[in-house]
């Protein structure tokens, strides 16, 4: 008899098994395809910036050639490349504008949220509507207007207008108030109350840590948007020499290739703005998905 | 137990923070968004080109729905053209990036698959997001772009696949006009913006599936529930609102679609079969001085604006907490009853 349940719930077992890795076999195969897919794109960008012009028109390559010196010296000597992108000042600009609205959206959103979820007052509920109403207000809505007002404070042409209104986010506010609504308990704030502590302290000293999680990812997700944006710094910058333009304006200049005609050089420009966010993206993956994991971690 | 007066007072002392702490929001938000915003309204009454100071009311939002004479059914035309692309484009990237991302999202989450490397899945898929719209957008132009003797990547990939013929006298190839044609260049751009978004929305609800409670899981495994039931009656409930949170976000984002479409040209002229609304309103701000058309960029993103507001809050209703709204209403019952009680206690309301 119980020679019998062996053998029945051994086969069980050996089915479940058996079904569960020829799931992650085909799941497997399905994911590896999706990271040819993603790497794709930019594996050949990678290679044609190795390769002569007259390569790349006659035809696709997987391996580098040798002709990265020469596609080097085009990008950062020919007169025509000289005059429209500059890799070192793009890089500079926007790490300055970027980092800047980085630490501004995710200190000044966990504040806010911070603030709406920990006290009472007669317009909590009305300002957290009003932030809810207001992410729906999307960028070229406001930007007519928001010109308007940069070039009537003068503002134009500087890096002012793409920072400060990052303080205002409020889409990582949302974030917030969601993930403390669930994960940050008030009890701490009294304990904290009962010790002593001041509530800006409070905020910085138990909230803040408390908060990594969230912080990270919407940090992350706030530096890419800022990084990427090209939209905003176009309208802002209008006059800007090419020392102060940022890299997405720099790369939007290479656009139409007839006026350059080397497709080596050209492919080596768009590499060189995106390699660098590449690597530091590969450095921070570990920390950013452990992020994001924990980000999860709730109760 | 302190007295209604005291409780009072802290409460007071106490509610002074809240206003400060999200005092400077508010304060950048009125002044670098409000305004604009109302600033453009403002801008949506006065008129175009040189009469740019002119008061012209609802002309320019008439013009834009109706058509009139000739010179005005352009306009008119092109916000529909724009709009129908831009609902297409999003629609076509939106679909297949929130399918892909949920069921990757529950396969990376799920607990007894045995899949090597997730950890390295994970940081390629999300690869793609970080990357500079403009740098994406020029990288595939370049990659698309063809000419007769050379087809660009995508058609030579195409061709060893098969899929495109080499007419082999000439030796010139059938190519897909992947820059120029109507379709083939929307698909582009969907899969662009799917590619570049699928691993932002994977994360998002990767981390709100690990945090679900994780006994829930366990519970629904000694039941015996299969990953199908799982999903259905476990993930996909108590994930609705980081799905709210991820439709509306990227709804958002998809109304103002801007970098790609606008980049994604040969010419430096947008065509009008990818022309997204963001595109339309850029152009008309920034046409010549006696062109330009700021009353109707303005109308345009008054009426932007309200689309933006009816969907989202179609998708807030859809998608809202029910439990929280009972919960609300109960809590309001008990504060009116206290009050009730309090009041036959001198009137002092909590």
């Amino acid at each position: 008899m119980s020679g019998n349940m062996k053998d029945v719930y051994g086969k069980a077992k050996d089915n479940y098994t058996a079904k569960i890795k020829l799931k992650s076999g085909i799941l497997f195969v399905w994911f590896l395809l999706l990271t040819i897919i993603c790497l794709l794109p930019i594996y050949i960008l990678v290679i044609n910036a190795t390769r002569s012009h007259s390569d790349i028109a006659n035809g696709l390559s997987f391996v580098p050639s040798h002709y990265l010196k020469s596609n080097w010296n085009k990008v950062f000597t020919d007169p025509g490349f000289k005059l429209c992108y500059s890799a070192f000042h793009g890089y500079k600009n926007s790490l300055i504008i970027t980092v800047c609205s980085t630490f501004l959206t995710v200190f000044f959103s966990a504040l806010t949220a911070y603030g709406i979820h920990v006290y009472d007052f007669k317009l909590k509920e009305i300002s957290y509507s009003v932030i809810l109403l207001v992410m729906m207000v999307p960028m070229q809505v406001t930007s007519a207007g928001f010109i308007a007002f940069m070039s009537d404070l003068k503002l134009t042409n500087t890096y002012w207008p793409l920072i400060l209104p990052s303080i205002a986010a409020p889409a990582v506010v949302y974030f917030m108030r969601s993930y403390m609504k669930s994960s940050f308990p008030l009890d701490i704030v009294e304990a904290a109350r009962i010790d002593g502590c001041g509530e800006f302290r409070t905020f910085l000293s138990i909230a803040i840590p408390m908060m990594k999680p969230a912080i990270a990812v919407q940090a992350i997700f706030a530096f890419i948007a800022s990084w990427n944006n090209f939209y905003t710094p176009n309208m802002i910058l209008i006059s800007v020499d090419l020392k102060k333009k940022t890299l997405p304006m720099m790369v939007s200049a290479l656009q139409s290739s007839d006026k350059f005609n080397d497709y080596g050089a050209i492919y080596l420009a768009i590499a060189l703005s995106i390699i660098p966010i590449i690597i530091a993206y590969v450095l921070l993956s570990r920390f950013i998905i452990a992020g994001v994991a924990l980000g999860g971690v709730k109760e | 137990m302190a007295s209604g007066a005291q409780r009072r007072i802290k409460s007071i002392s106490y509610a002074k923070y809240g206003y400060i702490f999200i005092l400077p929001f508010f304060l950048v938000y009125f002044f670098f968004q409000l305004w604009p915003l109302i600033n453009t309204f403002i801008v949506s009454f006065h008129g175009n080109g040189k009469s740019v100071e002119a008061w012209v009311g609802l002309q320019n939002y008439k013009d834009i729905l109706f058509g009139g004479t000739r010179k005005v059914r352009v306009i008119h035309e092109s916000f529909f053209e724009c709009l129908r692309n831009t609902v297409i484009l999003w629609v076509g990237n939106f679909i297949p990036q929130l399918a892909l991302s949920l069921s990757l999202a529950v396969w990376f989450t799920e607990a007894q698959l045995k899949i090597p490397g997730k950890g390295f899945f994970k940081v390629v898929m999300y690869l793609p997001n970080i990357i500079t719209a403009a740098s994406v957008a020029v990288l595939f132009l370049q990659l698309c772009g063809q000419s007769e003797t050379n087809p660009g990547a995508v058609n030579l990939i195409l061709h060893k696949l098969g899929i495109v013929a080499r007419d082999e006298a000439s030796g010139i190839y059938k190519t897909i006009p992947l820059v120029e044609g109507v379709w083939p260049s929307r698909i582009v751009i969907m899969f662009i913006q799917t590619w570049m978004w699928f691993g932002n929305t994977m994360i998002m609800l990767m981390s709100g599936i690990q945090g679900i409670n994780p006994s829930l899981f366990e519970a629904a495994s000694i039941d015996g529930a299969s990953s199908g039931q799982v999903f259905r009656k476990i993930t996909l409930p108590l994930l609705t609102p980081i799905m709210a949170y991820t439709l509306i976000t990227s709804m958002i984002g998809g109304l103002q679609m801007f970098d790609i479409p606008f980049l994604y040209t040969k010419t430096g002229n947008v065509k009008d079969h990818i022309k997204t609304l963001a595109v339309m309103i850029f152009q008309y701000f920034h046409a010549q001085a006696d062109e330009n058309k700021m009353g109707y960029a303005g109308a345009t993103s008054v009426l932007l604006f309200f689309i933006t507001l009816t969907l989202g809050l179609i998708a807030f209703y859809i998608t809202r907490d029910k439990d929280e709204i009972a919960k609300k209403k109960q809590r309001k019952k008990i504060a009116q009853q206290a009050k009730k009680e309090s009041k036959q206690f001198g009137g002092i309301s909590l």
